[in-house]
């Protein structure tokens, strides 16, 4: 795939380049995030997890991938 | 005299001392103060993932969701829209219902945003969450987040993490007296002794992380905590003396050489 196709989204703030088409849920396998511990946005609103292989990824996109840390 | 059990939205719960998750120097630190803290039920934050160190550990390696509640909070939120995503996204991660709602409205004092938490709590109860919330220690605010559907009130002792001990015992004293829902001090506690004077006064739970986390030995002092919960507790439910001005002498006089 040629880099100029590439297209650009913002995950946890961090731009990030994917092939166009790619899937959400190709997002989280590459990242190795175990979805049973996190959660997802896309654009705001929250993604049923058991969607994401459904889901393809638009250039723009802003994803938030969230997880439990500690706190008070 | 026979404890009532400490039950929080129809759910029962062995210890009254639930501790936070958070400012400890690592996991397995935490870890080993919740065991000898014996709560129940833990406090933790919604935040973003590293995407960039994949292989760091995570809390859930550490503290197993199936074993000890969970109860995820809304730390960091200034708004009720903040505190709604942030538990919305809590919920989709393990479907927590029961859920600390503290929205905050001063970076310096951690104090909370009444109009706001109060605008959250009716919210997310219709939302369907069990709402526990951080408060001030106003018996009036206390009155109105009842009515407007929380299942456990939550003032402040001092502000977070200050350690400063419980500032208006009369205040919870006039929360007790007023509200049949569980009241859990939450923030302010610097040592045993504040935990104690909280159960002393009736409230029905102590929330505790900073006194714990950055006690020079946590484990050792989730364990001082644990006690004071439960002999401030036993105080509490023993009905104390009437404090008197003068001495009463212990021994009779009846026999005196």
């Amino acid at each position: 795939m040629n880099i100029k196709n590439k297209i650009k989204i913002t995950v946890n703030g961090k731009q990030m380049q994917i092939i166009p088409k790619f899937t959400l849920k190709s997002l989280i396998t590459k990242l190795k995030m175990p979805l049973n511990k996190i959660a997802i946005e896309l654009n705001k609103k929250i993604i049923d997890k058991n969607r994401i292989s459904k889901i393809r990824l638009k250039k723009g996109d802003k994803i938030e991938i969230v997880h439990f840390i500690g706190g008070g | 005299m026979i404890d009532k059990r400490f039950k929080i939205a129809n759910k029962i719960f062995k210890s009254r001392l639930i501790v936070g998750t958070g400012k400890y120097k690592s996991f397995s630190e935490c870890a080993k103060a919740i065991k000898t803290s014996g709560a129940d039920i833990v406090t933790v934050a919604v935040r973003r993932v590293n995407i960039s160190n994949k292989n760091k550990a995570r809390l859930m390696d550490y503290i197993d969701p199936n074993k000890i509640t969970y109860l995820p909070n809304t730390a960091g939120c200034f708004t009720a829209e903040d505190a709604i995503r942030t538990l919305r996204l809590a919920r989709e991660i393990g479907g927590w219902k029961l859920v600390k709602l503290e929205v905050l409205g001063d970076k310096k004092n951690l104090f909370p945003e009444m109009i706001e938490t109060l605008r959250s709590t009716e919210l997310l109860t219709k939302e369907g969450f069990k709402v526990m919330v951080y408060c001030n220690d106003d018996p009036l605010m206390a009155k109105r987040l009842e009515n407007a559907g929380a299942v456990a009130i939550m003032p402040l002792a001092a502000p977070i993490g200050s350690g400063l001990g419980i500032q208006n015992k009369v205040n919870i004293k006039i929360i007790r007296k007023q509200t049949k829902l569980p009241l859990i001090i939450d923030a302010g506690i610097g040592q045993a002794s504040d935990a104690s004077i909280a159960m002393e006064l009736g409230c029905d739970g102590v929330l505790i992380n900073t006194a714990i986390a950055k006690a020079k030995n946590p484990s050792q002092m989730a364990e001082a905590m644990k006690l004071a919960v439960i002999s401030g507790r036993k105080s509490y439910l023993s009905g104390r003396i009437n404090p008197n001005l003068f001495g009463s002498a212990s021994t009779t006089n009846k026999g005196i050489i």
